[in-house]
């Protein structure tokens, strides 16, 4: 279960510069990679085009290719990418449906879409809704919910769909500490059972918690790429409007105080305890 | 919905001022009665329809080509009785249609009406597109109510004189319908990962009871509307005007 970018290039109808330039990514079965940059640097645009919307729904021109397992996406329309491949945005309010009365009929939606059996439904829903920890929201209307809430639902939707590839552009940017360890865990699960998952976030301890590898880009470009531990200890993160996860900026604070390196680490590993 | 679309249509076909009224009474007041929502269900309704009824009201009094018997005279405009007579027959249809799309409203779940339409074989899509219409509207303005408060927090005076009101709310209108617009995109987007596009039928999880009873009224009303048709025809109505 592999999902590739293969050179793929993208331009937005009638802006005059590529979104994406010649990207190349491989994500492996039961990896999760992260992706980093400033605003505009084409995180968003990434994962539209991981996860084949673009061009489908948000029109431009798209060279490469994006395959799946193999398998080139192109001539295959997008509802039959449903359910091999899902999508969460930032914005919880317009990935909610607008029109199911509780957060079960809500997360359920995608199940139903895809005409699979009741029982199979229910069993996928109430799985999501609880490696989610948010049973206890099930009746609630998805409308009346906080941000970090319809968040979380909208993450419970795409896991209720079972993707063998899920791609999540800035998921826990409403979320709490507590949400974004919850989907942090959630993930983790989800790639410890085979599914890839790509990842753009601005959160990068949380990169740090979960990705094998990271990208970081700059104007489109690949700017940075290989081990996460590697990439988000990279000096010219910070240039690539980045910042680096909290022990990386605690441990640059403590040599510029002049503190051993040793001791730097004992008080890494005790704020990472 | 059946009984809002079959007073609708009978309270255009049955004619007269006590037809309709009779219809208000029976399809309206009623049933609002029994559902224990006849104070909102009037409010809402007089507010829905006295615009249209005052001015239908005034038009056909003052202006109705064929009046001839003069009841009183405002300068050169001259009210006449026969522009009242079809002014208050227009009024009591517009009762009828108004207290029953009213009262359709208010008792309808818009996520019920769409589950049930679709188990009819009603296409998701048509089903969605209703009910989302009838969603957006709070959304709206509750997305007016917050670039609103932003607005005014950075100095825009919406208080004041009809002309300033106005002259507050362009501002507004750009924010509100280029941000629906962009939300509608990335809802679309949303929907279309999720499967909303795939052909065939969609699982449905539960749908609304609907007794043996429902089923009965609801073809009796239909019923209704050909036979009150053809009552009219065979003049069997002249009774009820």
């Amino acid at each position: 279960m592999t999902l590739t970018l293969d050179g793929v290039r993208y331009r937005y109808a009638g802006a005059a510069r590529p979104a994406l330039g010649e990207v190349s990514l491989e994500l492996a079965a039961g990896e999760v990679v992260g992706v980093v940059g400033a605003s505009e640097s084409g995180k968003t645009t990434l994962c539209l085009v991981a996860s084949g919307l673009a061009p489908r729904t948000v029109g431009g021109t798209l060279s490469g290719r994006l395959l799946l397992d193999g398998t080139d996406v192109a001539p295959l329309p997008i509802h039959a990418l449903a359910g091999r491949i899902g999508i969460v945005f930032s914005s919880p309010a317009t990935q909610l449906t607008g029109v199911t009365g509780t957060v079960y009929e809500e997360v359920a939606f995608g199940p139903m879409n895809l005409g699979l059996p009741r029982p199979e439904v229910i069993a996928r829903t109430e799985s999501a809704l609880a490696a989610l920890g948010i049973e206890s929201l099930a009746g609630r209307d998805p409308a009346l919910l906080s941000g970090g809430q319809q968040q979380l639902v909208s993450i419970c939707g795409l896991l209720a769909l079972r993707p063998a590839h899920l791609v999540l552009d800035e998921p826990t940017a409403q979320l709490d500490p507590a949400g974004t360890r919850l989907v942090a865990d959630a993930l983790s699960r989800l790639a410890a059972e085979g599914a890839s998952i790509l990842v753009a976030e601005q959160k990068t301890d949380l990169l740090a918690l979960l990705c094998r590898r990271v990208v970081a880009l700059d104007a489109g470009r690949v700017a940075l790429a290989g081990p996460a531990r590697s990439v988000l200890g990279d000096p010219s993160l910070d240039a690539l409007g980045v910042s680096p996860p909290a022990p990386i900026r605690l441990a640059r604070l403590a040599a510029g105080a002049g503190l051993p390196p040793a001791a730097a680490r004992r008080l890494n590993e005790a704020l990472a305890s | 919905m059946t009984l809002a679309a079959a007073s609708t249509a009978c309270a255009i076909v049955v004619g007269g001022i006590v037809g309709p009224l009779l219809l208000v009474g029976g399809a309206v007041i009623l049933p609002a009665a029994a559902a224990r929502i006849l104070p909102r269900l009037l409010r809402t309704a007089l507010l829905l329809s006295l615009p249209i009824a005052i001015s239908v009201l005034v038009v056909n009094l003052f202006f109705y080509p064929a009046g001839e018997e003069v009841l009183f005279a405002i300068g050169p405009v001259r009210a006449t009785a026969e522009g009242l007579g079809f002014g208050l027959e227009t009024l009591a249809r517009i009762g009828a249609i108004s207290g029953a799309i009213t009262l359709f409203y208010l008792t309808t779940s818009p996520g019920e009406l769409v589950i049930d339409l679709e188990r009819r074989g009603v296409s998701p899509r048509v089903a969605f597109v209703a009910n989302a219409s009838v969603q957006t509207v709070p959304a709206m303005v509750e997305r007016a109510a917050a670039i609103t408060a932003a607005q005014r927090a950075r100095g825009l005076d919406t208080e004041g004189s009809v002309l300033k009101r106005l002259r507050g709310v362009l501002p507004l209108a750009g924010p509100v319908l280029l941000g629906a617009i962009a939300e509608i995109e990335e809802r679309t987007m949303a929907l279309e990962a999720r499967g909303f596009t795939r052909p065939g039928r969609r699982t449905l999880l539960w749908h609304p009871p609907d007794s043996g009873r429902q089923a009965l009224a609801r073809w009796l009303l239909v019923a209704a509307v050909p036979l009150l048709v053809a009552a009219r025809a065979a003049g069997l109505l002249s009774a009820l005007a």
